[in-house]
């Protein structure tokens, strides 16, 4: 029965894929269909498998079969569907549901309708590998797998180079991540000779050995830079902005909603070989408070409507690792799924837009838009109050959480990431003022365009605004049923301890909602009273343009690393394969020069050689009789 | 009838056979002229001969005068060929002058 | 059944392929490179049941040497990779121009014959033999049917022949050296020799010399790259595909247990040296302009790897090293597929030249990210099992060893993405390029099933070499 459940809910989406790619073309609209079907029943699997596993207890194991056999111990393919890995399935299954529904309208007419529903699948397919995995190579496969079909995706649109890159650099920067986690999968393998959640768990639960802390502290330092990478963090997080040239849907699901929180997945996952390493945390929440503080105030003057929202991601998932650092695991889930509601709406309502505005992305050439798409409109403020900490929507009490366990240990943290909420809240109202508030700034024809989306497109974006709006009752403050359910599988759980909610916490939740305002009337002043549009490109100056140009942070690792490998590529193309072939040339002309020396007592003087013959054999002789 | 050898000694046969056989080796360094080498090679090969025929009766054995007929046998075959090819040379070049057979050159 | 069928199959393959004439010579020997598939096939059936295929004669009684064939699961392995691949290369170079056809195939069907024989030989001076049989084909198959001008190609193919050849020499040496301690070429009696340490120090480095131009370990390649551009596509294949192997096995199969005590001492040494090629080779190759010269040195890289796996004198780094051997194998055969196939249509092997292929042809846009990405080693293609393995036995060794090599994860995806980009993606070509006909989808499709299911099942082949692994492991101890 397990090992059906498991199957069914990997090869559906798998199917799903293989259809699409294959028969895409035939299929016409029918793949879309096909798509969101597939992924629906793998939502229903999940539901089905949640409800027994939330009734029972027990988590619902399988393995498949032996995959990779080394000498002290084999890895088999095998499943694991406990509450953890459930809760990401429910989220990344069910939105991932909401967003191939949403996709059969935005990418309708696309010449690649097919492969893109293709993709899609293929990516929930390797999500699910990634979240189910019982060992960390099955996740390795789930990992390297969402990063291909993020690669392929990106790069959806393949005749435009520059999108090209962008996927190119998601895929390579990725892979830096991916290779610590390597590393860490070896080091806890030369530890623990198994790559099993549960063995290793075990091995570190009832052993304390000291001894090995330090590798344990390099093995939680290496997946985390396996986090790092995957969930754009400092100093790996370029490449999610960039990301973004993919269509708007894959934005939402991929690059917002699921994969990006791989990162926090396994470090929850692996939660007690991270308390083992408090170096490391500490390291993850300073990490993380930076670079909320660093993408916030990168977010805070981007005009284009999608760059804004990535950043406004790499924001919140620097918080998300803030959490994780004070190990506060289940606050840091709490806020990944509040995230994964609000900011895929956003994701979804700003697609929306850009259908209507037909593909333009940059808000100075938008406002206004209110009037045409009310829904949207709509959807779209919900969850920027959500995410922005409006009291009692889902995004504040996830992030207030946030800011409680940061004030509790650690004060500065606590302040960069309060100073990053207020920026979130600014920029977020901005984006709002400037798309949809005041008079159109587009061209006659774009406002000739405006026009409400489907159905399709609109229903989604409703699902999502009302779980941006309840989504926080999962975990009530004081009673949360979140730590409760996370119990089993997060070792220093915080429902061991729960504490009541004292004058503190009342008053960190006056502070953020202070916060919120700050940033709300801050951006209302400047974009509706005085109605400021952002100026155009050349004419930003002074650390403004620093920050409209990111820090010129590509730029530094342009000149820091991509160039220096060019040139030492051509030095070496020149120079060092050229010595080198020289090299083995050069013995031949050594042989060849030797042979020509010697060519010379082949002079054809046959007194000469009768000379040499007779002296030759007398040495012969003289060596035979007489030397001896 | 009283051995041969053992009246003059097979060590004077020995002398003679390496002063021809010297007298053979410095010719052939010395002289340029094909025929004569060729002789020159006779004389070596004769020394040879010589020496195995007088061991042949030193040690009473008939072996070694066989080795000697096999010997100028081969030595007549050779010389013949020889003979021939400087016959073919002198036409051809005017002259068996070994200096100036240079074609040998590498 | 025993294995001299399977050989006589590909030596009377090659004749008949010569006798037949020059139309149907490509088909005879597909047929026979199939039936002899099949054979490895049965073979490896009867060897999973017990049987033991191998056969052993004398040969020459003085100096002592016997026709001895060993088919054990590590030999079988590779001996599949051959037997798998040659009909695939025969296959792909059909409905090309090829003059004098039947001595082509007839060379293709010999080289075969000639690398089965080395994976399979297990007296020393045998081995040698087909060890040397295998550079003549070659040799004239990349110098009569090669690309470029007859003068240029003579010089990379002259190149390439006389370096390979002379290191080869090196190795006669120490098998002869062997011989004269040991009074016989076999492997099993080799393995027993009990030679003090600095003999099999100056043993292995003889071995080291002939494998190292082989296979190629930094910095002993270069003549590789220029000898891949200049052959023909078939003849690429069969070097980069199959005779590169031929080095690595080796080295698991002759060197280290031969020589042990010296394997161990300059075990670091070497692994640096390979871990350097596999930076090297991927660096150089960002900047190549010919696909073939480019897909030369990715191939660098990778066996760089697998010298290092396979100097890691553990079971598990052996054992990724032998899969890695067969995954890239049918890596780079797709792979230099996919350059010609590029090169039917374009008639260019500059990757510059070329772009915005993509659009008008799918299938074969598909099939080639395929394989790209199992060259990167994506989990769930059967590169990935390899290189973990390697990368895990280097890891159990030193970490940086694994840290280094590992790098290859990150300008594996580098070089393979920035030229995947430039050959394919971009603005539709204005060129035409027609998506992949029936034969061609054959092939590529047969390639990219083997390298996915392997990915994900790779179990009967793993235990297939791991009983040789481990026997070969004990001498090392």
């Amino acid at each position: 029965m397990d090992t059906n459940v498991i199957l069914l809910l990997l090869l559906v989406p798998l199917l799903g894929s293989l259809v699409n790619i294959f028969f895409g073309k035939k299929l016409g609209n029918g793949s879309g269909i096909i798509a969101t079907l597939a992924v629906l029943i793998s939502f229903i699997v999940t539901v089905v498998a949640f409800v027994q596993v939330n009734g029972t207890k027990t988590p619902i194991q399988g393995n498949l079969f032996e995959w990779i056999a080394v000498e002290k111990f084999s890895i088999s393919f095998g499943f694991l569907l406990d509450q953890l890995s459930l809760l990401w399935l429910l989220f990344v299954t069910g939105i991932g549901t909401l967003i191939h529904l949403y996709s059969t309208s935005y990418m309708k007419g696309d010449e690649n309708y097919g492969k893109y529903f293709g993709y899609l699948n293929l990516f929930i397919f390797f999500m699910i590998i990634l979240v189910a995995g019982s060992n960390l190579l099955i996740t390795f496969i789930g990992w390297e797998g969402v990063g291909l079909c993020s690669y392929l995706l990106i790069g959806f649109w393949h005749k435009n180079q520059d999108y090209n890159d962008a996927a190119k650099k998601a895929f390579i920067m990725n892979r830096i991540g991916d290779l610590g986690f390597l590393i860490g999968v070896f080091i806890l393998a030369f530890l623990f000779h198994s790559l099993d959640y549960m063995t290793i768990k075990t091995a570190l639960m009832s052993g304390t050995n000291h001894q090995i802390n330090t590798w344990i502290g390099c093995a939680a330092l290496a997946i985390f830079i396996g986090a790092i990478g995957k969930s754009a963090q400092i100093p790996l997080y370029t490449w999610l902005p960039d990301a973004m040239a993919g269509p708007t849907p894959v934005s939402a699901l991929i690059h917002a909603a699921t994969m990006v929180t791989a990162g926090i997945f396994l470090i929850t996952r692996l939660n007690f070989v991270f308390d083992l390493a408090p170096l490391v945390q500490d390291t993850i929440a300073i990490v993380g408070a930076f670079t909320a503080l660093f993408a916030a105030s990168i977010g805070l003057v981007q005009n284009d409507i999608k760059k804004v929202l990535a950043y406004s991601t790499v924001s919140q998932l620097g918080l998300m690792f803030m959490a994780i650092g004070f190990g506060a695991y289940e606050v840091a889930v709490f806020h990944v799924i509040t995230h994964a509601f609000f900011k895929a709406c956003l994701f979804l309502g700003s697609g929306s837009v850009i259908h209507a505005m037909g593909g333009e992305q940059d808000m100075r050439r938008m406002g206004g838009l209110d009037k045409y798409m009310k829904v949207t409109y709509i959807t779209f403020l919900i969850a920027t109050a959500a995410i922005s900490g409006f009291p009692f929507l889902s995004g504040f009490f996830s992030k207030d959480e946030i800011l409680m366990v940061a004030f509790e240990h650690n004060k500065a943290l606590y302040i960069i990431g309060s100073i990053a909420s207020i920026m979130t809240a600014f920029y977020m109202f901005r984006l709002v003022f400037l798309t949809f508030k005041k008079g159109f700034r587009g061209t006659q024809e774009q406002k000739n365009h405006l026009h409400e989306s489907p159905i399709s497109m609109t229903l989604p974006l409703i699902v999502l605004a009302v779980l941006s709006i309840f989504g926080g009752l999962i975990s009530w403050p004081g009673s949360s049923w979140l730590n409760q359910y996370l119990q089993p599988v997060i070792v220093k759980s915080a429902a061991n301890h729960p504490h009541a909610l004292g004058f503190e916490a009342y008053m960190l939740m006056g502070v953020a909602t202070v916060g919120f305002l700050i940033g709300l009337i801050w951006a209302f002043r400047k974009y509706i009273q005085k109605a400021q549009v952002p100026q155009e490109d050349d004419k930003i100056t002074g650390f403004h343009k620093v920050l409209y140009n990111k820090y010129y942070i590509d730029e530094i690792y342009d000149k820091l690393f991509v160039k220096p490998i060019y040139i030492i590529a051509t030095f070496f193309r020149d120079v060092v394969e050229v010595a080198l072939s020289g090299a083995v040339f050069g013995l031949g002309k050594i042989a060849d020069e030797l042979s020509l020396q010697g060519k010379k007592a082949q002079n054809g003087n046959i007194g000469l050689y009768l000379f040499a013959f007779v002296f030759g054999i007398c040495l012969l002789l003289y060596y035979l009789f007489i030397a001896r | 009838m009283e051995n041969v050898i053992e009246i003059i000694g097979i060590d004077k046969y020995i002398y003679l056979s390496i002063i021809l056989f010297c007298i053979g080796v410095f010719g052939i360094l010395y002289r340029r002229n094909a025929i004569v080498m060729f002789m020159c090679i006779e004389i070596m090969l004769n020394s040879a001969n010589m020496l195995l025929v007088a061991f042949s009766t030193f040690h009473q054995d008939a072996e070694g005068q066989v080795f000697v007929f096999f010997t100028m046998a081969v030595a007549a075959a050779e010389v013949a060929v020889g003979l021939a090819i400087l016959v073919t040379i002198y036409r051809n070049i005017g002259s068996i002058d070994i200096d100036k057979l240079k074609n040998l050159k590498g | 059944m025993n294995v001299t069928i399977l050989l006589l199959t590909l030596l009377v393959g090659a004749i008949a392929t010569y006798i037949s004439g020059k139309k149907p010579a490509a088909k005879v020997a597909l047929l026979f490179g199939l039936v002899a598939f099949v054979e490895t096939i049965v073979l490896i059936c009867q060897h999973n049941a017990g049987t033991d295929a191998g056969y052993m004669t004398q040969w020459i009684s003085n100096p002592n040497i016997h026709i001895a064939l060993k088919a054990d699961g590590l030999a079988l392995a590779l001996t599949l990779l051959t037997t798998a691949l040659t009909p695939i290369i025969i296959f792909s170079s059909f409905g090309d121009h090829i003059e004098k056809s039947n001595i082509f195939y007839s060379l293709v069907m010999f080289m075969s014959f000639a690398m089965t024989g080395t994976f399979l030989a297990a007296d020393g001076l045998l081995y040698y033999v087909f060890w040397e049989l295998s550079l003549l084909p070659i040799y004239f198959i990349a110098l009569l049917w090669g690309n470029d001008t007859f003068e240029v190609r003579k010089k990379a193919i002259l190149k390439f022949f006389i370096y390979t050849f002379a290191g080869s020499l090196f190795m006669l040496v120490g098998f002869i050296y062997l011989y004269s301690k040991t009074g016989s070429f076999l492997l099993q009696d080799l393995y027993n020799a009990r030679l003090t340490g600095t003999e099999q120090y100056w043993v292995f480095l003889a071995f080291f010399l002939a494998y190292a131009i082989k296979i190629p370990v930094f910095p002993f390649h270069t003549w590789q790259a220029s000898t891949y551009e200049k052959a023909p596509t078939v003849g690429t294949m069969l070097l980069a595909g199959i005779m590169l192997k031929m080095g690595l096995y080796s080295v698991i199969r002759w060197q280290i247990p031969i020589t042990p005590i010296a394997a161990k001492e300059v075990m670091p040494t070497i692994l640096v040296l390979s871990i350097i090629g596999v930076v090297y080779g991927s660096i150089v190759a960002l900047k190549q302009a010919n696909i073939k010269r480019f897909f030369a040195y990715s191939s660098l890289a990778h066996v760089g790897l697998i010298a290092a796996g396979a100097y890691t004198l553990t079971l598990d780094g052996m054992k990724g090293a032998v899969l890695q051997m067969i995954a890239h194998g049918f890596v780079i055969v797709g792979l230099f597929f996919v350059g010609e196939i590029i090169y039917r249509r374009y008639q260019t092997r500059m990757i510059g030249e070329m772009g915005g292929i993509r659009q008008q042809a799918p299938k074969f846009a598909s099939i080639f990210m395929i394989l790209m990405f199992a060259s990167i080693g994506l989990p769930g293609t059967f590169s990935f099992i390899g290189e973990f393995n390697i990368l895990y036995g280097l890891s159990q060794i030193n970490l940086w060893y694994a840290v280094i090599g590992g790098t290859t994860l990150i300008f594996g995806a580098f070089y393979m993405l920035r030229m995947f980009q430039k050959a394919m993606l971009g603005e539709t070509n204005a060129k035409p390029f027609a998506d992949l006909n029936t034969k061609e989808s054959i092939i590529l499709g047969v390639l990219a099933i083997v390298i996915i299911f392997l990915g994900i099942y790779p179990k009967p082949l793993a235990d297939l070499i791991t009983p040789s692994l481990v026997e070969i492991v004990s001498y090392i101890k």
